[in-house]
C-alpha cells in the first residue's frame, strides 16, 4: 500500500482532544469534522485537501479512545505519519481504515507542504520534495488487510456480523 | 508470518520466561508464547461498553446481528449522566434496546457509575483476564490484576460480534516500589513522582512490584493504574495480593475462581523503574499534558483558581469524599473558588452521604453532584468558561479537556485540590493551617 501527498506537519504531542473535541460528540460526520484541531489550528479543516498526509511527532493521538481516524478519513486525509503515536490512535487509524505509519525521525526531514510518499509494507517514508527518507514501522500483513479493506466496520459487513448502512437502525 | 525456514523439523515451541501481560495475552490468544512485536488476537473476558457509543451519528456503532458472548458484556452508563440532552437520553434508550434484545445486562440510571467504579463494585475486574472498554483509562482495573485497557468504539462493536480484537504485543516495563506513602499524600502524588522520573512509557506495558505494592490501599493502587493512560501505557497491571483478593472476596467472588497473572522466573523486561513511595511529596502537573510538566505543589507560584473539582474515576472514590470532608470540616472554601465534588457511583455517594461526607461538603460550600464522567472531560456538571483555571483531581489536564480550550486545567491529588479551594489558589496541602 502507497500513499502519496502533501504534508501538513503538527509537532508533539497532539491529543486526542484536539483531534476531535468534546463539542464535536454527537454531531453528523460533515458537522463534526470542523472541530478537529480548532484549539490548536484554527481554519485548518477549511485549507486541508482530499489526499493531504499529517505529520505528527511524539506521541501523535495521546489521549482517548476518540475515533479520530473516522474524522480525519472524511476530511480526505490520505495517511498520517509520526515520529511516534500513542497506541489508542494508531488503533483506530488502522480500524477506521486511516493509513498510519510510525516512522521515528520523520518530523524532522518533512516542511509543511513537501510532497511524500509512504509505503505502509515497506515502512519506508520518502520526501519527493528533498528526497530525504526514513525507514519506519512496516504495517504486518493483518493490519494491511484491513486497512485495504476499509476497516472493521466494511469488514463485519461483509461478514454479515452487522445491519448494513442502508438498514434503519 | 512465521520466518522459520521451511522444510526444518518442527518447530521446538518458544519457552520464554513471560511477563504477567504477556501471559495474560499468549492465554487469550490460545498461544502457548508470545513475545514483543507479535500481533495476537485475543478473547476477552469481559467487555464493558458506554452509552456514548450509541449516540445519534455514532462512528462506532452498527446495529450487531450477532453477539458473541453476551453473559461476558454489560453497558454502563457513565459520560452523562442523568442525560443532559437529548442526544445523550436517546443513546441511553437505544443502549437499552440492544441490552434487552440480546440479553445482555446494563446499569442503567439509578444504580450507574462511572465504568471503571461499576467493574470494581461488581467484581468484574478479575485477576489474570482481559477486560476491554473504549475508554482510555480502563487500565485503572489493571489495580485488580486485570489486563484493562481502552480500545477504539469501533473496536468494542468488534468484540461484542467476533469475541475479541488484535494486540501488537509490546515491551514491558516493571515497576518497583518501595516504602510507604507519607500521611497527606495519595496515588496520584506517586503517580505524578513516577511520571516526573520516568516520562512516558511510549506504549509499552507496565507491571508494578516489590514491597511498596503492599502498602498502597487499593484506593491509590486504583488512582495509579488509572493515571498511567496519561503516560502512554499500554496494559498497566499491579499484582494480585490479600488486599486484592480481600476486595473481590467481599464481592462474591471467590479466591480460587480466578487464575491470578504472575510473571514468569526471568521474564525480560525492556526496563525497571523504581520508586521510593516515602519520598513522595504533593505533586501537581501544569496544564497541558503530564509527562514533563510535574513540579512540586509547593512550587506552583500564586495561581489564582477559579474552580476546583475532585471525582472521575481516578479520585471519585469513597476515600476521596473522606479526604474532602475531613480537610473541609470547619473551613469555607474560598470566596471566588468554586469546588465540585463528583462521587464514581450511586454507591459512593450513598456512602458519602450515610458517613456524612456530603454534608460537611456542601456545609463548606462545595458542591455535590451526581455520579457521571461529567466535568472530566469537560461534558457537563462542571465545564470551564474562557480564561478560567482549574486544579482537578480527576484524569487529564488536556487543552480544552474541561470546557474552553482557553481555560487552564493542573492535576493534583484530592487532598491538594481541596486544600487548595480552601486557599482559593493552588498551595501544597501540608502548608494548610490547621
Amino acid at each position: 500500500m502507497i500513499v502519496e501527498g502533501r504534508a501538513w506537519c503538527f509537532g508533539d504531542d497532539i491529543n486526542s482532544d484536539l483531534l476531535y473535541p468534546q463539542a464535536a460528540f454527537g454531531l453528523p460526520l460533515d458537522e463534526a469534522v470542523r472541530y478537529v484541531f480548532r484549539a490548536n489550528r484554527p481554519g485548518w479543516v477549511d485549507e486541508v485537501q482530499p489526499g493531504d498526509i499529517i505529520v505528527g511527532g511524539c506521541n501523535f493521538g495521546m489521549g482517548s479512545a476518540r475515533t479520530a481516524g473516522a474524522l480525519l478519513r472524511r476530511l480526505g486525509i490520505a495517511a498520517c505519519v509520526a515520529d511516534s503515536f500513542a497506541s489508542l490512535f494508531f488503533r483506530n487509524g488502522v480500524n477506521t481504515g486511516l493509513p498510519v505509519l510510525s516512522c521515528p525521525g520523520i518530523s524532522a526531514l518533512v516542511a509543511e507542504g513537501d510532497r511524500l510518499r509512504l509505503d505502509l509494507a515497506t515502512g519506508i517514508a520518502l520526501n519527493l520534495s528533498t528526497g530525504a527518507d526514513a525507514e519506519g514501522a512496516a504495517l504486518p500483513p493483518e493490519l494491511l488487510a484491513t486497512l485495504a479493506g476499509g476497516g472493521v466496520l466494511a469488514s463485519l459487513e461483509r461478514r454479515g456480523l452487522i445491519a448494513p448502512l442502508s438498514s434503519p437502525v | 508470518m512465521s520466518k522459520r525456514p521451511l522444510g526444518h523439523t518442527p518447530p521446538v515451541p518458544d519457552l520464554r520466561p513471560l511477563t504477567a501481560v504477556e501471559r495474560i495475552l499468549a492465554r487469550t490468544s490460545g498461544s502457548p508464547s508470545v513475545k514483543p512485536g507479535d500481533i495476537v488476537v485475543c478473547a476477552a473476558d469481559r467487555a464493558v461498553l458506554l452509552e456514548t457509543l450509541f449516540m445519534p451519528n455514532s462512528l462506532n456503532w452498527r446495529d450487531p446481528l450477532v453477539v458473541a458472548a453476551p453473559e461476558q458484556a454489560i453497558v454502563v452508563f457513565d459520560h452523562g449522566v442523568p442525560a443532559p440532552s437529548p442526544a445523550e437520553a436517546g443513546a441511553m434508550t437505544r443502549a437499552r434496546t440492544f441490552c434487552e434484545r440480546f440479553g445482555i445486562e446494563y446499569v442503567d440510571v439509578g444504580s450507574h457509575g462511572i465504568s471503571h467504579q461499576i467493574v470494581a463494585e461488581r467484581g468484574l475486574a478479575r485477576p489474570g483476564e482481559l477486560l476491554l472498554c473504549s475508554d482510555s483509562h480502563t487500565c485503572a482495573s489493571g489495580a485488580f490484576n486485570t489486563a484493562a485497557r481502552g480500545v477504539g468504539g469501533l473496536e468494542m462493536l468488534q468484540v461484542v460480534v467476533t469475541g475479541g480484537t488484535w494486540f501488537v504485543v509490546q515491551p514491558t516495563v516493571l515497576v518497583e516500589l518501595t516504602g510507604a506513602l507519607a500521611d497527606g499524600v495519595e496515588g496520584k502524588d506517586a503517580f505524578l513522582a513516577l511520571a516526573s522520573a520516568y516520562g512516558s512509557a511510549d506504549n509499552r506495558n507496565l507491571e508494578f512490584s516489590g514491597p511498596g505494592v503492599a502498602a498502597l490501599s487499593l484506593h491509590d493502587r486504583r488512582t495509579i493504574a488509572t493515571q498511567c493512560a496519561e503516560i502512554n501505557a499500554e496494559f498497566v497491571l499491579f499484582p494480585c495480593d490479600a488486599t486484592v483478593e480481600d476486595y473481590l472476596a467481599d464481592r462474591g467472588v471467590e479466591r480460587g475462581s480466578y487464575a491470578p497473572a504472575v510473571a514468569d522466573p526471568g521474564a525480560a523486561y525492556d526496563a525497571v523503574w523504581r520508586l521510593d513511595l516515602s519520598t513522595v511529596t504533593p505533586q501537581v502537573a501544569t496544564p497541558g499534558a503530564v509527562v514533563g510538566n510535574v513540579i512540586a505543589a509547593a512550587d506552583a507560584g500564586d495561581v489564582h483558581l477559579d474552580q476546583c473539582f475532585v471525582g472521575s474515576c481516578a479520585n471519585g472514590h469513597l476515600e476521596d469524599f473522606a479526604v474532602a470532608a475531613e480537610l473541609l470540616r470547619g473551613r469555607q472554601v474560598a470566596r471566588g473558588t468554586r469546588l465540585i465534588v463528583t462521587p464514581a457511583s450511586q454507591q459512593v455517594y450513598l456512602a458519602a452521604v450515610r458517613a456524612g461526607h456530603v454534608a460537611d461538603i456542601v456545609e463548606a460550600g462545595g458542591v455535590v453532584t451526581p455520579s457521571t464522567c461529567g466535568a472530566c472531560f469537560g461534558y457537563h456538571m462542571g465545564v470551564l468558561g474562557d480564561g478560567e483555571t482549574c486544579l482537578t483531581a480527576s484524569t487529564r489536564n488536556f487543552k480544552g479537556r474541561m470546557g474552553s480550550p482557553e481555560a487552564q486545567v493542573w492535576l493534583g491529588s484530592t487532598r491538594t485540590v481541596v486544600a487548595s479551594a480552601i486557599a482559593g489558589r493552588i498551595v501544597d496541602p501540608r502548608e494548610l493551617a490547621p
